[in-house]
């Protein structure tokens, strides 16, 4: 069984998806039930390989028996546990919190939405346990062509953002491709344990920086960097409230992860490969500065929330660019910190905005009265974001400063301040407007007619008390995170 | 009874238990007040039970929790920590007991986030008092602030929140400036705590550090006041008067002067910082801040406000005898946290039972207020004089050492700097007393607030009075501050007196 | 197999030209279908380049009975690059069925596939 794990974590997903539509037909109850199950296999079956990466080394798995380079193998180490982890249990929480919205939905429609869903969560945890550098565009693109068909459920907007999505990410899988398809050429494997041995000695050659350049603009479209973000926020912001908080949870992360696979486990260092961190490093101090000053202008909470996304996803970029253990640890942390924190702006933004229509930043006036638990858990969020103490994004945060100012790397200590100080802007309006503000009067007038109670329904509600608990727990919790787990997930030589 | 290593933490966790159970008891509003004061003993009790072991030369230390690698939360009392946590304990108790009389008297709503939010301010500066080192210390200077505002905007008004965000406008910015010192110190210094002679000498080139300690004094300076970075305190005066006696006189300026006391002392050290000039550059902004904040507090015509930028000035002779390093400067500049603390908790004490009574907030309209309430005015009088330097107030006590101090660093224009000082200090509070007596207007019958508004300020003008006379009284304030300072000094110049 | 008579690395020229055109017209015309075009002919164009990379001089398909002695790989074209194609191919089926079907929705919920026009009618 524990031999098994690589590839059962990521069939338990994609078998379910094969079932569910036939379930659904059915019920739509039964097919929710099906969905729950197989992420909480799934989830769980993450745990467990974690847990014997981090005891015992890396599972490896040949599928079909075919040892590798020449068959694909499936390789998880800590670094992959953990983001299985994180995709597979990210994948569960929402699934719990979609209830309410498949209420409504016809029995094909609701069965179709948890297939695809559960290819999504496949596809990601694809990604995160492949060895096989092409298997990973595949899971790519699995998980991408999935994420286009649910951002595309939120209503006529979402439809031309969702097509937006699709051909910028068409051109960033094609690219990735490409890239391979030129490390191919010079080392004649696929598989990224050979790839690594066999690339120092062809480091030197053009079709080494193509690749490299092809790899970098592919994944930095995927991962919605500054300036290649423009398919997130109409994408954030229209789509239905679940997909997205999975989405910008956790898909971006992903593509975190893979390129930081794919610099620090597979590219050799020096030359093109550290010229391309460097980039991506300038890149992603002016995300976290255009991000958060981009998210100030906004007068829709969701859009508001996916600017703050650029910037915070330029914050794991830097980790990644700087490449020392600390700052591969802040990156890595972040990782995990960011993706609690905007599931859980991004859900109860969408419950406020489920249960009250209100969508705008100047409309949340008193709000927090009436959904109190809901706005709580945004204000522990919000905090995490600005990374005050003792949130989980202060100590993320703690980690980038750190490796930045041993680096002396001031320009991006002075965007990383600067960034948390406008989130401070955009975030503290919405708090206040929403805690000190007086309630409409016709809102409060409708709600003591209809008598019934405006928090949420539990089902929603659970997740997000959940995930608001979770950010301060990590923040608590966050050197055990590291020492235990991420630890054991940095590159054996320490980066660089 | 906790072993003494566990009381450290034992005092910042109570009153944030008490916060938990007050926000719980929101219905019922003596059970409600009732976690206030029986939390506020129990954390003066223990914190005043360090009180032995540190005088005898102990430092009592709780175990360190480790939040990033190489660095703890870690809570240490030592003199200089337990002088300020005794001092907020104690005045925490005293403002509990006006804050309930107040906000009864008035019937101000909120009261529950009100008494909550306090809990978890004086947990905080408990944290900031016993910090053992730098992360641990931003962790609860940031919490203070978070936990600051909900007083701050209490009575909702548009001025109000105006308010708050201009605090928090500072005070966040400010703590950004802090984090990134902090985690430059720990870069260069890797898993120091505060130590007295600091931990910096010879860690890093001079500019770097002169920088370093730039960026340090600005994340600690808008807390403090010092100019031009005080903008926000005149402006929190909307505040409910217990609000700004406590936090604004005591908890939340304290913690920044402390914080520059921490700084000098116990991070860079008096020797590096005479080797960088800085020490000069801050007694000069000091300076500045006295005498500019004195003057401006000539020209305002709103009590609280007047109140505010006196509290600038004396915060700001705290930061000069922090910066001016001699053994005496510092004894009188670390003193200065309680003897500032209880003339000035006085004084606003007595603004706000003047404002509860007879609705006055312009001094211009305070005449013969004093003989109205005599009981009341005249703890505001003893107290204004203390705060200029007259016996027999305590505030003579700082002030002679500071004064002392400063020609002991050989620095005597900044004597001269006190003596303004004090001049103008007579200049903004004399008319006040003078009009309040012998003014005109109010009726002359014995007409004071009942006991929960006047037996405080009471208490507070005769703690001034005691401790003016007798520095040690009771809790030994004045005996830890010269601890503190002797500790700062011989550090510094590697043992020899 | 093209031989000498081309110029050298033909394929991979060609490759790149498929490459612009596919980028071009997938982010210049406004027509949404052009776009799912250009799309198709980006994918193309990667499909090509791996191809060419399979391809040989004088190089035999490679189809072997089995048993028999281990084939001499040198001899025969590269076959996983193919393999790798087809699953390039059904990618792009798949990616195109889901653009075709936002294309349907699209026209009806807006009347219009001119992305000038869808732009203008949001922001209304």
């Amino acid at each position: 069984m524990i031999e098994h794990l690589p590839i059962l974590v990521v069939v338990v997903p994609l078998a379910a998806a094969a079932v569910v539509p036939l379930v659904g037909l059915r019920s739509t109850r039964a097919a929710r039930g099906v969905m729950l199950a197989a992420l909480a296999a799934a989830a769980a079956l993450a745990v467990a390989a974690l847990r014997q990466a981090l005891a015992e080394g890396a599972l490896h798995y040949q599928l079909g028996g075919w040892p590798p380079p020449w068959g694909i193998e499936y390789v998880v180490d800590p670094l992959a546990g953990g983001m299985a982890v994180l995709v597979a249990v990210f994948g569960l929480i929402v699934a719990v919190y979609t209830g309410p919205f498949l209420v409504g939905m016809p029995p094909l429609g609701a069965g179709g939405f948890c297939a695809v869903y559960l290819l999504l969560v496949t596809g990601l945890l694809g990604i995160v346990v492949t060895g096989d550098l092409f298997n990973l565009y595949v899971f790519l693109e699995i998980s991408s062509l999935s994420a286009y068909a649910l951002l595309a459920l939120g209503g006529k907007r979402s439809l031309v953002a969702s097509f937006r999505y699709l051909v910028l990410g068409t051109i960033a899988g094609s690219f990735y491709l490409l890239g391979i398809g030129y490390l191919y050429a010079i080392t004649g494997t696929l598989n990224m344990a050979d790839a690594a041995a066999r690339l120092p000695a062809v480091a030197a050659s053009p079709a080494f920086t193509v690749a490299v350049a092809l790899i970098v603009i592919g994944l930095t479209i995927k991962l919605a960097l500054f300036p290649l973000h423009g398919w997130l926020p109409d994408a954030y912001t229209y789509a239905p409230t679940p997909v997205t908080g999975f989405i910008a949870a956790v898909m971006t992360k992903v593509s975190a992860y893979a390129l930081l696979r794919i610099f620090f486990f597979v590219l050799p260092g020096g030359g093109v490969a550290d010229d391309a961190l460097r980039l991506l490093g300038w890149a992603a101090a002016a995300a976290a500065l255009a991000g958060s000053a981009m998210a100030l202008a906004q007068t829709d909470v969701r859009r508001m929330l996916a600017y703050s996304s650029v910037g915070q996803i330029g914050y794991i970029v830097l980790g990644i660019s700087i490449g020392t253990p600390l700052a591969l640890t802040g990156a890595l942390l972040h990782v995990l910190n960011h993706a609690v924190t905007k599931a859980c702006l991004f859900l109860s933004a969408g419950g406020i905005l489920f249960r009250t229509r209100v969508a705008d930043v100047a409309n949340y006036r008193g709000i927090a009265r009436r959904l109190p638990i809901s706005m709580a858990a945004f204000t522990v969020a919000a905090a995490s974001i600005v990374g005050l103490p003792p949130t989980a994004g202060f100590f993320s945060k703690w980690y980038l400063l750190a490796a930045v100012l041993e680096r002396g790397a001031w320009p991006f200590a002075l965007a990383l301040v600067g960034s948390s100080l406008l989130s401070a802007v955009y975030l503290f309006r919405v708090v206040e407007r929403s805690y000190l503000g007086d309630a409409p009067e016709a809102a409060v007038a409708s709600e003591a007619s209809e008598g019934a109670p405006l928090e949420l329904p539990l089902g929603m509600l659970v997740p997000i008390v959940l995930l608001a608990a979770g950010v301060l727990l990590l923040g608590v919790l966050s050197h055990a995170v590291v020492s235990q787990v991420i630890a054991f997930a940095l590159p054996v030589d320490g980066g660089r | 009874m906790l072993t003494p290593s566990e009381r450290p933490l034992a005092a910042v966790l109570v009153s944030l238990v008490a916060a938990l159970l007050i926000a719980a008891s929101g219905r019922r509003p003596n059970l409600r007040e009732t976690w206030t004061f029986l939390a506020a003993i129990i954390k003066l009790a223990l914190v005043a039970s360090l009180l032995p072991g540190v005088l005898a030369g102990d430092v009592v230390e709780s175990a360190p929790l480790t939040l990033v690698p190489g660095l703890a939360l870690h809570l240490r009392a030592d003199a200089l920590g337990l002088l300020f946590a005794l001092v907020a304990s104690t005045l925490w108790l005293l403002t509990s007991l006006y804050s309930v009389g107040y906000m009864r008297a008035a019937g101000y709503e909120h009261q529950t986030s009100y008494f909550a939010s306090f809990a978890v301010c004086v947990s905080a500066t408990i944290g900031i008092a016993f910090a053992a080192n730098l992360i641990t210390f931003f962790i609860f200077y940031e919490i203070l602030t978070v936990a600051t505002y909900p007083l701050v905007v209490h009575f909702r008004t548009d001025e109000a929140l105006a308010a708050g965000r201009k605090y928090l406008v500072y005070t966040l910015a400010a703590g950004q400036a802090l984090l990134v010192a902090v985690i430059w110190a720990q870069t260069i210094a890797p898993g120091a705590s505060f130590q007295p002679g600091g931990f910096l000498a010879g860690q890093a080139s001079a500019p770097a550090l002169a920088l370093l300690f730039l960026l340090f004094i600005v994340g600690v300076g808008v807390k403090a006041g010092i100019m031009p970075l005080h903008g926000w305190l005149p402006a929190a005066m909307v505040a409910p008067t217990p609000v700004s006696a406590l936090l604004h006189a005591v908890a939340v300026v304290k913690a920044g002067a402390f914080g520059s006391l921490r700084i000098v002392g116990y991070v860079f050290g008096v020797d590096l910082l005479a080797e960088l000039g800085a020490g000069q550059v801050l007694a000069v902004a000091a300076s500045a801040t006295i005498i500019i904040a004195s003057l401006r507090a000539l020209g305002e015509g709103h009590l609280k406000r007047r109140l505010a930028y006196s509290t600038i000035a004396q915060l700001s002779y705290i930061v000069l005898g922090a910066a001016l390093g001699s053994a005496a400067a510092l004894a009188g500049a670390m003193f200065h946290i309680a003897a500032h603390g209880a003339m000035k908790i006085t004084m606003f004490f007595c603004a706000g039972a003047i404002y509860t009574k007879a609705h006055v907030e312009r001094i211009a309209d305070l005449g013969g207020i004093g003989r109205r309430m005599p009981i009341t005015m005249g703890a505001f009088a003893i107290c204004a004089f203390g705060l200029a330097g007259i016996p027999p107030a305590v505030g003579f006590v700082s002030k002679w050492n500071l004064g002392v101090g400063a020609l002991d660093a050989g620095h005597a224009p900044f004597l001269a700097v006190l003596v303004a000082s004090g001049l103008l200090n007579i200049g903004y509070f004399f008319p006040i007393v003078h009009a309040a007596f012998f003014g005109g207007r109010q009726p002359p019958a014995f007409d004071d607030n009942g006991p929960a508004l006047t037996l405080p300020l009471v208490v507070t003008a005769l703690l001034a009075v005691v401790l003016g006379v007798y520095p040690d009284a009771g809790l030994s304030l004045y005996e830890l501050a010269w601890q503190a300072a002797r500790s700062v000094v011989a550090a510094g110049s590697g043992g020899a007196p | 197999m093209i031989t000498g008579a081309a110029p050298a690395h033909i394929h991979y020229w060609l490759s790149g030209a498929l490459l612009l055109i596919g980028l071009y017209g997938m982010l210049v015309p406004s027509n949404l279908v052009r776009k799912l075009m250009g799309m198709n002919i980006l994918q193309t164009a990667v499909i090509v380049f791996f191809i060419s990379l399979a391809a040989k001089t004088d190089g035999r398909l490679p189809l072997t009975a089995s048993g028999g002695q281990p084939p001499a790989a040198l001899d025969y074209i590269n076959p996983l690059p193919h393999a790798l194609m087809l699953t390039a191919i059904v990618v792009g089926v798949g990616t195109t069925g889901v653009a075709l079907a936002l294309i349907i929705r699209i026209q009806r919920a807006f009347g219009t596939l001119d992305e000038r026009e869808l732009l203008a009618k949001l922001s209304e």
